[in-house]
């Protein structure tokens, strides 16, 4: 009988597969969009093989940045740049902490979207990568040689930092736009005493081009509009910068309706030359601000924020010729410039139609003076003098456009779900292809620079369904890889990513792969609490504070043997990796740590904090396993009672 | 006699290179390591090919008991090799020079190839012991021993030429750059020798 039953559950189950793999066909087949035949060939890199692109896609809310593989769509890495990551101990350390930094205080998490690639000439060149912090207004530049988070600077006078972190194409500035326009300064009022009130700031961030450090120029004080995305002109373009409103409304409250009201909201065109050289001559005014500067030193391996006391206002209607508006359709997303830098696209995401402007003829009109008004003195350029064409129908919810540089624009669509293909100057639509589902960003490696790398398109997708085994309520979001480089898209590849794949930005792998650096030397180790040889491990007692003097070298730590803590004490291990090859990190643990675990790359000296709780003898140990002796990678700390009198001492190897 | 005197001058300063060039290279490959970590013997010492290469081979050979590379005050043939090799340039290039004035029977050329021949040998025969040492003298609190099939303890020898399997590094131990001189540089010493040989025949 038992039997029996069994033989008819396993019908069961086998009918259900059938009839599952049936269900899967039928939808396979409509799913898949512009498939490639040989698709599998395509994105194929066979073991020990490397991608030809390092693709940076941004983490959205997991507040980090990811590294990718193109076209294996492979996940390299995970840089925490915003957000606490207990895998490695960044923002954890002592080292690590000041990075998150604010003027709020310790904020160990943020909302992280557009990664931009540095550039010299309009091209990638590869030295860093920069990415804005949404939430609480931040700018990161992580080093492509470390891949590391070097540098976080926070924006004052801003709110929603989300027309960020795009860059100029000599790097001379990163650029950061509010979203949400606020009181400038912050004061107590009422909020809807909004109109005419609030402002929105418009960061210029200058890059030094040695040390890539930042440094905020000024902030252009604009009308309180919501600024939602920008792009740097480029090539003929240089020199201005271009972003997108919504909200000219000034709604304060329900704004899915309110703030759609006007038939058409405004790019912003900038001149940041105009308003640099206004600077530079002692324009602009000083107000007091507060905000955060941290920095990581190569060399101590340590970060270290300053708070920074008064930021440099520009109002625009102090430097005549500086801002100009462009009437766009409907509530803009995207703005994109195309890599001639002739032409401006304004993604107007409730209008059917894409609307784009000609950036000789804004030039023209602007000298003509071809106005059709002005917005809190700002004038207001004719919309059919500026025009350079419209995409019709193009499809629903345009959000943003990428370029091929081979005269070719790729905007998503939202709503319809798609990839539309368009040819600049003709404007007519070339090929559509589905994406699953409802995309964000589309990426081109190299696509904001005057030279596009454009062989592949990734899509970043919000919404996954059913594209992968289901996982419960919360599910993965996605990139799709399309080829390119024919006539048609043909999609190769999808993958699920980190938190929301927001925005990307890649670059072919020869341009930075050599660069990466494989250990940090010893003899360039300038961290105060350093031991590099045996001879300089010891542990010293400052008041209740004990601070561990350690390294580590396959397989052991030195001390690994201390006595002398008490219960109370706050316990500094300050480990130093003393190995000098490639690939051998050592991790440190020790049990009841409030924090996290740390990672230790050869050469590098990083603290984890222990404050123990409980008398006893307490074991640590290495976390990476990192030979063949990495399990005896351990060692003990005896902690007394706090009124006991025993002397600190340590040691290693004694019996 | 002039041609096989400047002969001799050049194979003899050939030696030189040994300053400048290693004798002898040993790398060492693993599943690990696929760039190899590699040394280089000169005659002056022992170094790494990159930066941290010895003692990273070091760091590896301590789990089976291996003594660290030797430092150059710890081998007395750093110290003698260089001023053996300085001696025989001296003597290869007066020989050359006095040979090139017909000062000298061409057989000179000969005898200090067969000079340099011996000490070469001596040389290899040195290296050898001390890569049997190296290889053989283990820590007897190692970390790992391990055995051969037949019960013996395991060894660690490189190969004075070629390659070797050995747990899991690939060995390759090959004659470097300087090598190369001093062969090239003995061999025209030969040849200086016949040339000299066929000129005294035509003034005879």
């Amino acid at each position: 009988m038992k039997k029996s039953i069994n033989i008819l559950f396993f019908l069961a189950i086998a009918a259900g597969l059938v009839s599952c793999n049936n269900g899967n066909d039928q939808r396979g087949t409509k799913g898949q969009g512009g498939l490639a035949s040989n698709a599998a060939e395509r994105v194929y890199v066979a073991p020990g093989e490397h991608d030809e692109y390092y693709a940076f896609m941004s983490g959205g809310f997991s507040g980090q940045l990811s590294v990718y593989g193109l076209p294996s769509g492979r996940m390299l890495k995970v840089l925490p740049v915003f957000s606490q990551n207990p895998e490695n101990g960044y923002g954890y350390t002592e080292e690590t902490k000041p990075m998150l930094n604010t003027s709020y205080g310790f904020v160990p998490w943020d909302d992280s979207h557009h990664p931009d690639i540095s550039q010299t000439n309009g091209e990638l060149d590869g030295r860093w990568i920069f990415i804005n912090g949404n939430n609480t207004p931040r700018i990161a530049r992580i080093g492509l040689q470390n891949f590391k988070t070097e540098e976080i600077i926070e924006i004052p006078n801003s709110a929603g930092n989300h027309s960020s972190s795009f860059i100029t194409e000599n790097t001379e500035y990163v650029v950061a736009g509010t979203r949400f326009s606020v009181p400038i300064p912050q004061k107590d009022m009422p909020i809807n005493e909004y109109k005419g009130n609030f402002k929105g700031s418009l960061t210029f961030i200058s890059v030094d081009q040695e040390t890539g450090r930042m440094g905020i120029k000024f902030q252009l004080i604009m009308p309180g509009f919501n600024y939602d995305l920008s792009h740097p002109g480029r090539d003929k373009s240089h020199g201005w910068f271009f972003f997108t409103t919504y909200n000219t409304e000034e709604a304060h409250s329900l704004l899915e309706v309110n703030a759609s009201q006007n038939d058409k909201d405004f790019i912003a065109a900038i001149n940041w030359k105009v308003i640099e050289e206004y600077v530079n001559n002692g324009g602009g005014k000083m107000v007091p601000a507060n905000y955060a500067h941290n920095v990581l030193d190569e060399h101590t391996h340590t970060a270290t924020s300053t708070m920074l006391k008064e930021v440099l206002t520009v109002n625009p209607m102090d430097v005549p010729g500086a801002v100009y508006f462009l009437p766009t359709p409907k509530s803009p997303h995207g703005c994109d410039v195309d890599p001639s830098g002739e032409y401006i696209i304004g993604n107007g995401k409730l209008s059917a139609d894409l609307t784009v402007h000609s950036f000789t003829k804004m030039l023209d009109a602007i000298e003509n003076k071809k106005f059709d008004g002005e917005a809190y003195g700002i004038p207001i350029l004719k919309f059919e003098d500026i025009l350079a064409g419209v995409v019709k129908q193009p499809g629903l919810g345009p959000l943003h456009t990428e370029f091929d540089g081979k005269g070719n624009a790729y905007t998503t669509f939202f709503i319809s779900s798609e990839v539309v293909k368009w040819k600049v100057g003709t404007w007519e639509v070339l090929d559509r292809q589905p994406v699953f589902y409802s995309v964000g960003h589309g990426m081109i490696p190299g696509g904001n620079s005057r030279k596009p790398f454009g062989k592949y398109f990734v899509a970043l997708n919000k919404i996954t369904k059913d594209r992968y085994l289901p996982t419960g309520p919360e599910l993965t979001q996605s990139a799709q890889l399309f080829d390119i480089s024919g006539d048609k898209m043909e999609l190769l590849l999808d993958f699920p990513t980190i938190g929301e794949p927001h925005y990307a930005a890649a670059i072919p792998a020869e341009l930075i792969a050599k660069n990466s650096r494989k250990i940090f030397k010893l003899a360039e180790n300038k961290h105060p609490y350093a031991a590099l040889n045996d001879s300089e491990t010891k542990v010293v007692r400052d008041g209740n504070e004990v601070h561990i003097y350690m390294n580590m070298i396959r397989s052991h730590f030195s001390p690994d043997n201390i006595e002398g803590v008490k219960v109370g004490d706050k316990v500094y291990f300050h480990i130093t990796n003393l190995e000098q090859d490639f690939d051998v990190p050592h991790g440190f643990a020790v049990i009841g740590a409030n924090n996290a675990e740390m990672l230790i790359v050869p050469g590098a000296t990083e603290t984890l904090v222990w404050e123990p709780k409980q008398v006893g003898v307490w074991p640590f140990y290495c976390t990476d396993f990192c030979s063949a002796l990495h399990q005896e990678m351990q060692g003990y700390v005896r902690v007394s009672p706090a009124d006991s009198n025993i002397e600190l001492s340590w040691s290693l190897g004694e019996d | 006699m002039k041609k096989a005197g400047i002969i001799m001058i050049i194979g003899s300063l050939l030696l030189l290179g040994l300053f400048k060039f290693p004798l002898w290279n040993i790398m060492l490959g693993a599943p690990q390591y696929p760039d190899p970590l590699g040394m280089d013997i000169y005659i002056q010492g022992i170094e790494g090919v990159e930066e941290f290469d010895i003692q990273n081979i070091d760091g590896l050979n301590h789990y089976i008991g291996m003594k660290t590379i030797p430092k150059v005050e710890e081998m007395w043939e750093f110290e003698v090799f260089p001023m053996v090799i300085g001696i025989m340039v001296a003597l290869g290039v007066i020989i050359g020079v006095l040979g090139f004035f017909g000062k000298l029977s061409y057989k000179w050329f000969l005898g200090w190839f067969v000079l340099m021949s011996i000490l070469g040998i001596l040389g290899m025969y040195d290296f050898n012991l001390w890569l049997i040492e190296y290889g053989t003298d283990l820590d007897p609190k190692a970390i790992m021993k391990l055995e051969n099939l037949d019960g013996t303890p395991m060894t660690y020898k490189p190969p004075l030429i070629g390659y070797q399997k050995m747990l899991n590094f690939d060995v390759d131990s090959w004659p470097g750059a300087g090598a190369y001189m001093i062969f090239f540089g003995m061999l025209l010493t030969v040849v200086a020798f016949f040339v000299g040989k066929s000129a005294s025949k035509k003034v005879a």
